[in-house]
């Protein structure tokens, strides 16, 4: 597979700006891959994917789009195409006249441009809306339309900007769905930038986790779940985050669904006392707020138990919690960064 | 909660029992408070003098004999027999057509440079709205003297920078340069105004519609044409129709400059109304010439409002 959007050592310093919002960025796309840019507000992922687009030229560095050196270059020669957190539709044109837009400037005959804004807008299933004005449509609409707007082009690479948060949570679920249909079916290369992890995890080939500028992670979402890199993407990624324990110099982590009443766990596992403070029913799940102890310093953790767990538990009570040792995951308390696992003294078969 | 946070409850019983509603809790009340100014204001300056206006139009009121006489249509028939009225209508006109066109030419590039990021744009900001503060009649007399027969620098300059060969240009004292040299200083004064107003339209419009046409390929002219100026559409109308307003019924730049020299060939209605009806003396006269301002101007106003209900809409 060949690279589609490479950046090599790419950094961001706005003018008049003392710190960089992208500081040293190396990353790359595979033809067709869908790569999310995940990271809390701030982080510098929509500077990258500003710069990708032309919008911002790098401080330093290369942006690469199918193999050659874009730095300098107006986006409408980057063969790219964006959809904006606004969709920034033009208000005065209607559905078909923006569509339409991005192929008046390439100077397409009238008949074939009507032609393949057309198809467009079917692919899209809003080829009904056509002579509607932007301001008609609800907000799933609108984010066809600018998907249409997006694909007229038939562009190398798809640049989206967080394009669902606009839309209510009900519809977040269902457009992300069709997202991920509709790259599926055009094959395009595609670099997607959101905060929420539901979406990234649901969405992404890859995940680039950032923070900083910097990019701490990159992978599969599985692996950039269960393999986190640094404290950073273990205690981003994750609803509730992961438990963090201090124990000497190493921090200690478990996912929250790992930490199940110490009855439920077979094999070898960590075991440790929880105190528990407060339990919270959430779609079926059991959320159990507490503090262990045994382990390390006393921390406030969360467990997290499936349905399936009917053990009693009472606030105010202390119970025998444990977590398999497969599940358990060590980083540097200095430096954040993954780090050798270490012998805790708790351990049973 | 604690006791010392929030009052006991046979208190807080008591205080809302004997609340009152007091006078600025009325909004029926408060509406006419705050109405009447404006309302007076209207009637007193806009009003009064508008009806008193149509009045003296069929009266043979002068200003050395200001007792109300009917007089028909007379004064109607002796304005429409003199070319100076005529002259000054057709001038009214075309001042305001021209002007307009310049204005809103320049001040969409002014609204650009007001708008554009660079080293001192606050000093640039300062001087594209030094003409429009600077009151009319002082402008004008600087103008007056800038474009002077005998000492404008204008003039000077383009003589000894040899730009005019040996001829010298008599700005205000031949007609085509003197109606030129009205129009300029009417757009001088007007540009800031309407650059002002179409900055605001251009501020309005979101950056991600610019970088979206940016993406989308769209070169400058073709975000010019088919994004900026659709969008920010109603506020040029506004400015365009404030600029005609604006030289339409302007008296001082024509009386201060050019006096409607030479040979009245300079006089819009509002000056010619003015030396008919107060120099002159003539108040009848003087009504009938001015009540010709009023159509253009509710045509004006009308299309003002529409303009901003098209903006409310967008």
């Amino acid at each position: 597979m060949s690279v589609a959007v490479e950046v090599k050592n790419l950094k961001k310093m706005y003018d008049g700006g003392s710190v960089y919002a992208v500081d040293g960025v190396d990353l790359a796309t595979e033809e067709g891959e869908y790569l999310v840019l995940l990271g809390p507000s701030g982080c510098g992922k929509t500077t990258l994917l500003r710069t990708i687009a032309g919008l911002e030229q790098p401080t330093e560095g290369e942006v690469l789009i199918d193999g050659s050196v874009v730095n300098g270059l107006p986006p409408r020669v980057r063969k790219i195409a964006m959809v904006f957190q606004s969709y920034a539709l033009y208000p005065h044109k209607t559905v078909l006249a923006n569509i339409v837009f991005p192929l008046k400037a390439e100077n397409i005959d009238r008949a074939e441009r009507e032609e393949k804004a057309r198809w467009a807008a079917d692919l899209l299933g809003i080829g009904h809306l056509t002579d509607r004005k932007p301001r008609q449509l609800s907000g799933g609409e609108r984010q066809r339309v600018a998907l249409a707007r997006a694909i007229v082009r038939e562009p190398h690479v798809f640049l989206l900007d967080e394009p669902l948060s606009n839309l209510d949570a009900k519809l977040r679920a269902s457009a992300r769905d069709e997202l991920k249909r509709f790259q599926q079916r055009v094959g395009t290369t595609t670099v997607y930038v959101t905060h929420d992890q539901a979406e990234a995890m649901g969405l992404g080939d890859r995940i680039a986790v950032m923070d900083q500028g910097r990019v701490r992670q990159v992978g599969h979402p599985v692996e950039v779940y269960d393999h986190p890199a640094d404290t950073f993407v273990a205690t981003f990624i994750g609803s509730p985050p992961m438990n963090l324990v201090k124990h000497n110099g190493t921090l200690v982590g478990f996912r929250p669904e790992h930490l199940l009443p110490d009855e439920t766990v077979s094999g070898e596992r960590v075991a440790m006392p929880l105190h528990i403070e407060r339990i919270e029913y959430l779609s079926g799940d059991r959320h159990v707020y507490g503090t262990v102890s045994g382990l390390g310093e006393e921390t406030r953790v969360i467990a997290r138990l499936p349905a399936t767990v009917t053990a009693p538990l009472r606030a105010d009570e202390t119970h025998e919690f444990s977590c398999g040792v497969d599940q358990i995951r060590f980083f540097d308390s200095d430096s954040g960064e993954r780090s050798a696992p270490i012998r805790l003294g708790a351990a049973r078969d | 909660m604690t006791d010392t946070v929030t009052a006991p409850p046979e208190t807080r019983r008591t205080e809302i029992a004997e609340a009152r509603v007091r006078l600025s809790d009325r909004e029926g009340f408060l509406a006419w408070v705050f109405l009447v100014p404006t309302v007076v204001y209207i009637v007193a300056l806009v009003g009064v003098p508008f009806f008193l206006a149509i009045a003296f139009a069929f009266s043979d009121v002068t200003t050395g004999d200001p007792s109300f006489d009917w007089a028909g249509l007379t004064n109607f028939e002796r304005v429409f027999d003199d070319d100076v009225f005529w002259q000054s209508l057709q001038n009214t006109f075309v001042f305001t057509v021209v002007s307009m066109i310049f204005i809103v030419i320049l001040g969409k590039v002014l609204a650009n440079i007001l708008i554009a990021d660079f080293r001192g744009k606050w000093v640039v900001r300062f001087l594209v709205l030094l003409p429009w503060t600077t009151p009319v009649a002082l402008s004008s007399l600087s103008w007056k003297w800038l474009l002077h027969s005998i000492y404008s620098p204008i003039d000077w300059t383009l003589h000894t920078t040899g730009l005019i060969g040996s001829d010298h240009i008599y700005w205000l004292g031949r007609e085509p340069h003197a109606l030129i040299a009205v129009i300029g200083v009417h757009v001088w004064r007007l540009v800031p105004l309407a650059a002002v107003i179409m900055m605001v339209g251009l501020l309005s419009i979101p950056n991600d519609m610019d970088e979206a046409a940016r993406i989308d390929g769209a070169g400058y002219w073709r975000r010019m044409f088919e994004i900026t100026i659709p969008l920010t559409f109603p506020l040029i109308a506004v400015a365009a129709l404030f600029g005609a307003i604006f030289t339409f019924t302007d008296a001082a730049v024509v009386s201060v400059l050019t006096e409607g020299k030479p040979t009245n060939s300079t006089h819009v209605l509002a000056s010619w109304s003015f030396q008919r009806g107060i120099d002159g003396g003539d108040v009848g006269q003087g009504a009938v010439i001015a009540l010709f301002l009023f159509p253009m101007l509710l045509a004006a106003a009308v299309l003002i409002l529409r303009a901003v209900r098209r903006m409310e809409t967008l």
